[in-house]
């Protein structure tokens, strides 16, 4: 088993007195595609932006191939972050500048290439995402997902080994979907490129995934193969899995608390 | 108490990352290609396009002058005087801190709205997710084209003033041009102008400083967009007048 290239030790968060990890450990293994599931509301999107060091834990450690990542300087963390990426749910292009400056900026930022190969590099990434004939068009130009697809162009223009994916597929249509789940897939097996995905299109999380949590209370409720979450019994996985309306997802005690909060309410008159 | 002195923290420590931005941003490494055009836009953005309004309001500024003050002036036969009047207190006083006032409204408020748009599209978390320093990025430029542009709008406040109080008085108080010119020239020394562009430059700085702090702490969607916008201005206008104090009293004691 090789080296974990993230490690997520004990990690707790809170927002607002609201508990969204407690205690949670989690390893990313080098080359592999790991898709993150869980409700609405279970910090998936956070855990992608504790991986980036965007949201710093209350208490816990990150690791960076076994270094805490507290212990990287600005400069370190920053040459770290060239080599990961991050596809955002809404694309997260810079609505002030078009898709082709939107490609340029990351490049021209952080390499000396020269202008007109950052041109081919745009046109190319862009074509690969069928984007091409829109590159000069700006993102209000765009459609959701024409928007999430110039936000992983923009991405693949760094080359990351290890990208991070927040709901990729949300708001695509069936080919554009399948387009897309394609992509992560050819640069997991055709480039080794490392993915944590965070989704809840079960048909794309099974085509693409090599591993699967699920968050559950703050912490990894259930982790497996892909085949071992089509096959258990766990009530909770089964819930989510087959999208069932009662299961332990939705547990008594919120009904309880639901019930009593309509009793509560006095009527007037 | 402890959320000011937060919040103050916060602010330096946003200064200081800007200031060490200015080298990799403008004058050595990658993010020069990229920087000068940032700081280029900046300066049209936040400046030229503030300069017909700073005249406009600066000429009607040195026209009320005039007419308030030429007056007070006639009853001890002093009419002449006014100009002198005008040019002194559009220098020394009017001319930065009205232009800071006009740029604060134009620029500071879109700056503010537009750092806390991108807050909230997920584009500052992008910028760290694409080894993009925010601060080097949006607000090096922002403060640097601010305090640039408050200098030279100072200097284009100072003008349009003379030239509303010239009007004027040509018109209602019967000065002569020459004369209201001589009377402006005679009255004023090299440390009346460069005090106010000492001022314009500081009045930039805090504009700048403010509007991409409070944009950057952007909460809550559109809602915070819109609070933190209108926070800008008022702390802004709050801080032009405090530092404005300061420096006048500073002066008035070193006799400048």
């Amino acid at each position: 088993m090789p080296e974990p290239i993230f490690q997520l030790q004990q990690i707790c968060k809170q927002f607002s007195g609201r508990v969204i990890f407690d205690h949670l450990d989690l390893d990313i293994f080098p080359g592999e595609t790991l898709v993150v599931l869980g409700p609405s509301g279970t910090g998936k999107s956070t855990l992608l932006r504790v991986l980036t060091g965007y949201i710093k834990p209350d208490s816990g450690r990150v690791l960076l191939r076994g270094k805490p990542m507290n212990d990287f300087s600005e400069h370190e963390l920053s040459a770290w972050m060239l080599s990961v990426g991050m596809l955002f749910q809404s694309g997260a292009l810079f609505n002030s500048m078009t898709l082709r400056e939107n490609l340029s900026l990351p490049v021209r930022e952080n390499t000396d290439l020269p202008e007109e190969t950052i041109e081919i590099m745009a046109k190319i990434y862009l074509q690969l995402v069928g984007l091409r004939e829109h590159i000069d068009k700006l993102p209000g130009q765009l459609s959701g997902g024409m928007k999430k697809r110039g936000g992983l162009a923009r991405e693949l223009m760094m080359q990351p080994r290890i990208m991070f994916y927040d709901e990729p597929t949300a708001g695509l249509d069936p080919v554009s979907s399948r387009q897309i789940a394609q992509l992560i897939m050819d640069l997991n097996k055709k480039l080794g490129v490392t993915g944590v995905v965070v989704t809840h299109d079960m048909q794309s999380a099974f085509h693409i995934a090599d591993r699967m949590v699920l968050l559950h209370e703050g912490k990894i409720g259930a982790a497996g193969a892909p085949e071992d979450f089509l096959t258990t019994s766990d009530p909770y996985v089964r819930q989510f899995v087959d999208g069932l309306l009662t299961g332990p997802m939705i547990g008594q005690s919120d009904l309880n608390a639901y019930e009593a909060d309509i009793l509560a309410t006095r009527i007037e008159g | 108490m402890r959320e000011t002195f937060e919040m103050f923290g916060d602010l330096g420590y946003m200064l200081l990352d800007a200031a060490a931005g200015i080298k990799p941003a403008l004058l050595s490494g990658r993010g020069t290609r990229q920087g000068w055009h940032n700081l280029w836009t900046q300066m049209n953005r936040i400046g030229v396009e503030s300069i017909p309004i700073v005249c406009l309001v600066m000429s009607c500024i040195g026209a009320i002058l005039a007419l308030q003050l030429g007056p007070q002036f006639a009853r001890f036969g002093f009419v002449p005087y006014t100009a002198d009047a005008v040019a002194l207190a559009t220098f020394r006083e009017m001319g930065p801190l009205v232009a800071a006032v006009v740029l604060t409204g134009f620029g500071g408020a879109a700056i503010a709205a537009e750092i806390g748009t991108m807050v909230v599209g997920e584009e500052i978390e992008a910028m760290y997710a694409l080894s993009i320093n925010p601060i080097r990025f949006l607000v090096t430029p922002r403060i640097l084209a601010s305090m640039i542009m408050m200098v030279c709008l100072t200097a284009t406040a100072d003008i349009a003033a003379v030239f509303g109080g010239m009007l004027v008085s040509s018109l209602s108080l019967h000065i002569r041009t020459l004369q209201y010119i001589h009377h402006t020239v005679s009255s004023l020394s090299v440390g009346d102008f460069v005090s106010g562009l000492i001022k314009g430059a500081v009045f930039g700085l805090l504009i700048g400083a403010i509007a991409c702090f409070l944009g950057l702490r952007v909460t809550g969607g559109a809602e915070g967009v819109g609070i933190n916008t209108s926070k800008t201005v008022v702390m802004t206008i709050v801080a032009l007048i405090v530092v404005d104090l300061l420096f006048t009293t500073v002066f008035f004691y070193l006799g400048f």
